[in-house]
This record gives C-alpha cells, sequence and structure tokens, in this order.
C-alpha cells in the first residue's frame, strides 16, 4: 500500500505499528499469542481457510451488507448526502461478528474447544456465544458488574446461546476490567482455550488479525459505493471503541487519495469534563494495557483511570495500536461525540430513517450530522452502522425517564 | 557487587536457601510498609520483593488484587514506593529488595529516571510482568546503566529456545512461575517442577526461584529442594489482610519466621 511517498504496511513482523502495538504479556501466555500468530498467518494464505470464511459470512451472517442512503435524514440536514454501511443488519445484530466467526473458525482448526471472551456492550459476547453455539464450542464470557446492568438484554442473549457469563466485579465493573478477568481465564486455561478477543487492540497478532476480519466492511464498501453514486465517498465515518469496526471500514481506503477518514471516539460529559473515553482526542499519553502500547488515558503516577461513556461499547481507556499510528500519522483524524449528541443522533435515525441504532453507532452518526451541514449537497459521508439498538432499549428509556 | 549476587553467594556458602516474601507497598496502609519490610528480613527473608501497585493486575488473583486495590485507595504511588525502599535502607544496607510490577507506571515515570532514582535508593531488582524480554529492551538498556538486575519471569509454557533468550537478558535471579494460572492459584505440582529444573539449569546460570503455590513451611521445604529460591506472596498477603493495624506485622514476622525455620531444618537435615 502507497501513503504519499511511503508503503504503508503493518504491523511488523514483531507485532508493531510504528511505536505502537507489541506483545505485553505475562511470560505464561507469550507461547500462546505466538502459537496464534503462527496458526493464524499459516491459515490467512489458506485457500480452504478463506472459502469457509467467505461461506460463512455469506450464508450465516448474511453479507454483504447493504449500503443504504439516509435521504430524509440528509435532505433534514441540507447539506452532505449521508449513507450508512448497514453492519446493523448482520446476524447477531453488529459487525462483531465477523470477527467472532473468523476467530471460530481458527478455534476450531487449532482443536480448542472452550473458547472465552470479554465483552463491554454484550455485542461481542453474544457474537462469541453465537458461533460457539454455531460450532459446539464451550463458551465463557466476562462481562463488567455495571455493564450486565445496562445491557441486560444481551445477558439474556448469551444465556439463551449456552455461554455462561461472569460478572466482573473489580475495578470499574467495565469493558477493561472484563479484559482482565477474561486474560486471568487464559493464564489459567491457556492449553484449552482459544481467547476470541472482540477488538482491534490487544497483543499481537489480535490487532492485525480483527482488523483482517473486519476489512470485509471496508473491501465491500469500496465495490458498493461506484455501484450507487458512481465513485467512492469523500469522507468515511465510524466510532472507535477498541477499533474495530472503524479498523474494518478505514483500512482499505487508507491508499486510496483524497478520502477523508474520520474516527468518532466516546465524548462522555465533554472532554473538559474528564468524563469520558477518548484516548486519543483528549490528549492521553502512551502507555501499556492489555498486550499492546496505545494512547491511554492514566493519571500522572500510571494508573488507568476510569472512563465514562453512555455506551458500554465505547467505556474503554485504550484504543488499538493502528488508530494510534494513523492519528500520528495524520492519515486519519479523530474527533469526540459526546452523550448528548450520540442521544440526538439516536433519535435523528430512529425518527427519520426508520433504524434504530446502537449508541456507539450513534455517536458516528452524531458526528456525520454535525458535518453535512457544512458540506455541499454534492458530497458524499459514509458512516459505518456498527450495530442495532436493540440492547440500549433499556439504557435510553432510563434516559428519557421511561420506565418499560 | 550487587547485593543480590552477595546474597546468593553467601547462602551458597552456607548451603541455605533464599526465601523470598512478597508484599504490596502501601498494603494495609502506607505506615506499615516499612516496619514490615524490617519483619521480613528480622524473621529470615533474604531478599525482598516489593509490589508496586497498579489499577489493572492482570496476572494476579484476588488476595493480590484486593492489596493493589487497598494500597492504591491509600495514595501509594511508583514514586512513593522509592520512597519507602529510601527510608529502609536507613537502617538496613544489605538485604536486597526487588520492585515487582506491571509496566505502565514504570513507562508514565520514564525509564531513565526510574532506574536512576531505584539506584539513588537501593533497589537491586525490577520485575515486570508485563514486560516479556521480546519489548524489554528499552527497559533492559536503562536498568542494566544503573546496574539494576532486570528479573524475568519463566513459565511452563517456556520453550527451551525462550529459556535461552532470557538466560541471555536476565540478571540477579530467574523467577519460575511453578503454575499455570495467576498468583494465588491452585495447587503445587511438584513434580512438574522437578521435570522442569534440568531443562531450566541447562540454560541459566543464575539462581532460579520458585513460585506460586507456595503457602506454608511444608511446601516451602519442598519446592527448596528443587529450586534456589522460594517465594511466598499471596499467602502473605492473606496474612496482611486477616490481621489488625496493631497486630499485623507480628502476625507476618512470626509466618515468614515458620516458613525460615521449615527451610533450615532441611539443610540440617
Ligand atoms: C455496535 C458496536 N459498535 C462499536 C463497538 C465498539 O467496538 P469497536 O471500536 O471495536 O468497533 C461496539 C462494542 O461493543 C459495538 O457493540
Amino acid at each position: 500500500m502507497r501513503l504519499g511517498t511511503l508503503t504503508y504496511s503493518y504491523p511488523d513482523n514483531s507485532g508493531h505499528f510504528g511505536p505502537y502495538g507489541g506483545i505485553y504479556m505475562a511470560e505464561t501466555l507469550i507461547p500462546a499469542v505466538e502459537e496464534l500468530r503462527r496458526e493464524y498467518l499459516r491459515f490467512r494464505d489458506d485457500p480452504d481457510f478463506q472459502a469457509e470464511f467467505a461461506y460463512e459470512l455469506q450464508h450465516y451472517v448474511g453479507r454483504p451488507s447493504p449500503i443504504y442512503h439516509a435521504a430524509r435524514l440528509s435532505e433534514h440536514l441540507g447539506g452532505a448526502q449521508i449513507y450508512l454501511k448497514r453492519e446493523d443488519l448482520n446476524h447477531t445484530g453488529a459487525h462483531k461478528i465477523n470477527n467472532a466467526i473468523g476467530q471460530a473458525l481458527l478455534a476450531k482448526r487449532m482443536g480448542k474447544k472452550r473458547v472465552i471472551a470479554e465483552t463491554g456492550a454484550g455485542m461481542h459476547g453474544v457474537a462469541t456465544a453465537t458461533v460457539a453455539a454455531r460450532f459446539g464450542m464451550e463458551c465463557i464470557v466476562y462481562m463488567g458488574a455495571d455493564d450486565i446492568q445496562r445491557q441486560a438484554p444481551n445477558v439474556f442473549r448469551m444465556k439463551l446461546l449456552g455461554a455462561t457469563v461472569v460478572p466482573v466485579e473489580s475495578g470499574s465493573r467495565t469493558l477493561k476490567d472484563a479484559c482482565n478477568e477474561a486474560i486471568r481465564d487464559w493464564v489459567t486455561n491457556v492449553e484449552s482455550t482459544f481467547y476470541i478477543f472482540g477488538t482491534a487492540a490487544g497483543p499481537h497478532p489480535y490487532p492485525m488479525m480483527v482488523r483482517d476480519f473486519q476489512c470485509v466492511i471496508g473491501n465491500e464498501a469500496k465495490v458498493q459505493m461506484p455501484e450507487l453514486i458512481g465513485r467512492q465517498p469523500d469522507t468515511v465515518i465510524a466510532c472507535v471503541g477498541g477499533g474495530s469496526n472503524a479498523i474494518g471500514l478505514f483500512h482499505p481506503y487508507i491508499e486510496v487519495d483524497g478520502v477523508r477518514i474520520i474516527g468518532v471516539e466516546a465524548g462522555g460529559h465533554g472532554v473538559a469534563s474528564g468524563r469520558h473515553a477518548a484516548p486519543l482526542t483528549g490528549g492521553a499519553k502512551v502507555g501499556v494495557l492489555h498486550g499492546n502500547k496505545v494512547y491511554l488515558m492514566q493519571d500522572a503516577d500510571g494508573q488507568i483511570i476510569e472512563t465514562h461513556s453512555i455506551s458500554a461499547g465505547l467505556d474503554y481507556p485504550g484504543v488499538g495500536p493502528e488508530h494510534c499510528l494513523l492519528k500520528d500519522l495524520g492519515r486519519a483524524e479523530y474527533v469526540v461525540a459526546t452523550d448528548e449528541e450520540a442521544l440526538a443522533a439516536f433519535d435523528s435515525l430512529c425518527r427519520f430513517e426508520g433504524i434504530i441504532p446502537a449508541l456507539e453507532s450513534s455517536h458516528a452518526l452524531a458526528h456525520a450530522i454535525k458535518i453535512a451541514p457544512t458540506m455541499g449537497r454534492d458530497k458524499v459521508l459514509l458512516v459505518n452502522l456498527s450495530g442495532r439498538g436493540d440492547k440500549d432499549m433499556n439504557t435510553v428509556a432510563r434516559l428519557k425517564g421511561i420506565t418499560l | 557487587m550487587n547485593r543480590i549476587q552477595t546474597t546468593f553467594d553467601n547462602l551458597k556458602q552456607q548451603d541455605r536457601k533464599a526465601l523470598i516474601p512478597f508484599i504490596t507497598a502501601g498494603d494495609p496502609s502506607l505506615d506499615k510498609t516499612v516496619p514490615l519490610m524490617h519483619a521480613l528480613v528480622a524473621a529470615g527473608a533474604d531478599v525482598i520483593e516489593l509490589g508496586v501497585p497498579f489499577s489493572d493486575p492482570m496476572a494476579d488473583g484476588p488476595t493480590i488484587q484486593r492489596a493493589s486495590e487497598r494500597a492504591l485507595k491509600n495514595g501509594m504511588s511508583l514514586r512513593g514506593v522509592l520512597a519507602m525502599v529510601a527510608e529502609f535502607r536507613q537502617t538496613d544496607g544489605t538485604t536486597p529488595v526487588v520492585l515487582m510490577g506491571y509496566g505502565n507506571p514504570i513507562e508514565a515515570m520514564g525509564w531513565e529516571p526510574f532506574a536512576e532514582r531505584c539506584a539513588e535508593v537501593g533497589v537491586d531488582g525490577v520485575l515486570t510482568v508485563d514486560f516479556p524480554p521480546e519489548e524489554s529492551a528499552e527497559a533492559f538498556e536503562h536498568l542494566q546503566r544503573h546496574d539494576i538486575a532486570p528479573i524475568f519471569l519463566l513459565a511452563p509454557t517456556t520453550d527451551e529456545a525462550r529459556i535461552e533468550r532470557v538466560a541471555r537478558l536476565a540478571r540477579g535471579y530467574v523467577y519460575y512461575v511453578s503454575l499455570k494460572g495467576v498468583t494465588g492459584a491452585g495447587h503445587l505440582d511438584l513434580a512438574a517442577i522437578a521435570d522442569k529444573m534440568p531443562q531450566l539449569r541447562r540454560h541459566i546460570h543464575l539462581p532460579i526461584g520458585v513460585g506460586f503455590g507456595i503457602r506454608d513451611g511444608d511446601t516451602a521445604r519442598q519446592v527448596a529442594d528443587l529450586a534456589d529460591a522460594v517465594v511466598i506472596g499471596s499467602r502473605i498477603v492473606q496474612e496482611i489482610e486477616n490481621s489488625t493495624a496493631g497486630t499485623v506485622v507480628d502476625n507476618v514476622q512470626q509466618f515468614v519466621a515458620g516458613v525460615r525455620a521449615a527451610l533450615d531444618r532441611r539443610t540440617q537435615a
């Protein structure tokens, strides 16, 4: 890939994206991530593996996901045309299944019968529980106790699918603590267990592997957009938690000249308030957590600080290493949408388009809604609608003062 | 010469095994850490592993997680830990102190200022659980410059090539984690340790300590038959957790002295 005069090809062999990434893990797990890297690289180029992955994406997930012109919303805003990449229409309701299927196929080939996962919003947990049922694997999902409260419908879905959901009471009782607990499980059961990690972060090879599995989003879009409008979009926009739906859309566009790339972090109560989950936008320093070196929200002593977002899936103090690099290179821009802006975008999509988006995806949409009116009607914004909002009914109802 | 090496040389001459207790700095309170360190020495500790608390202790079980949480709540920080070592050194110039924790607090401080300060206050070794040899080049350089030993972990899953690699980088001693799992977990598999030792010894010419799963004098003595040093962590932290402010120093000293006695019975037998 070419970026200006540079060739864009990351990570390097040791799993680094420039200064970011790596394999910062306890010794017990290093052989496991090494094995995973070897096996992944072997199967990545294996036509049988690729064929099976493509089959599952088509017949089980329901791909390709369509791109939809949000014409009424665009008309209302009076500027750029907003198009939505409909990952919400995937089986299980979010982009997370693309990656979960890929990793489950790898687990199957590696002979692992037990899979574990961390989850925040519960979408990755549901996706993992789903593929575990699909392939006959035991499934344990770690989830912060607070997230279990705010994403109750997903907890029930995971249980219906036969997974064991383990509440995590330590720390901030959200996604990062669920990660800690999943890592503890993996250290203990490393030989029998495959850790299906849910975002494009963690130790190498996860950021690369999750990105590769999610790139189906951007690869499809690159074919679909010319079919729809005769050209590529002017700007692609996605929300960034750990960064998997975003990198899946962005990566195929890195080399495409003239396409602006914007990642939207969770602004919470606003970056100035300190109550947010925006390491890239909020001026966080670089640090090490969960196996990789990335921009990380921390205090002066290097302790990880508690984050806040209305959306459990974005409520995480770090971000994947490739986004850190894209920010430094200036190839992608990172901005925030606050809780309030995300909620307003949520309402707008419901009312103007009859689509209930996930609160995570609502952040990406919020930014599109912000910039569309400043652009000409001939401009095109492609927003990754990473998931549907069914899981967020309780949260939104509570915020509106309604008891369900 | 480095205090760690002097200590192990002396022990070897006496045909004794090293006892390495672990406590988390700032647990149960800021003012108890230095008295606890002295009590450990009085009870017969040869090296002290002093835990630097971290908000996300991924490699630790519930016991040490709670110790970390207590310490952070008490306001413990990396700089605070270093100050405690300085205070300890005012009256103890010989017992090696190894800081054990996660890399991020050090990353935040910067490796060079950290290593410099370690040398200043009298830290002898540093073990960062989540920095494997692959990611330790920078850390290693700064620690070496100030003659601070980088202490590495080896695990049952570590293969021969990695043992060799660690052997080249490690200084002081090497810490073999005797079971797959987090700290405080499970029971000890002595046969598995015995199986692994020859492979470790083939490449590692430093003293080898074994930790994880050692709970009392008996298990300590059995491990000492196989290794050069015995590391006890969670069991001591439990002792701290179950004590009051008035009894904690005595209780910990008594417990560690009991382990020491068991270890020394081994030499006499
Ligand atoms: C619908 C949806 N979008 C986005 C995210 C954020 O994750 P990522 O940044 O990895 O895409 C989540 C995570 O739970 C999600 O459920």
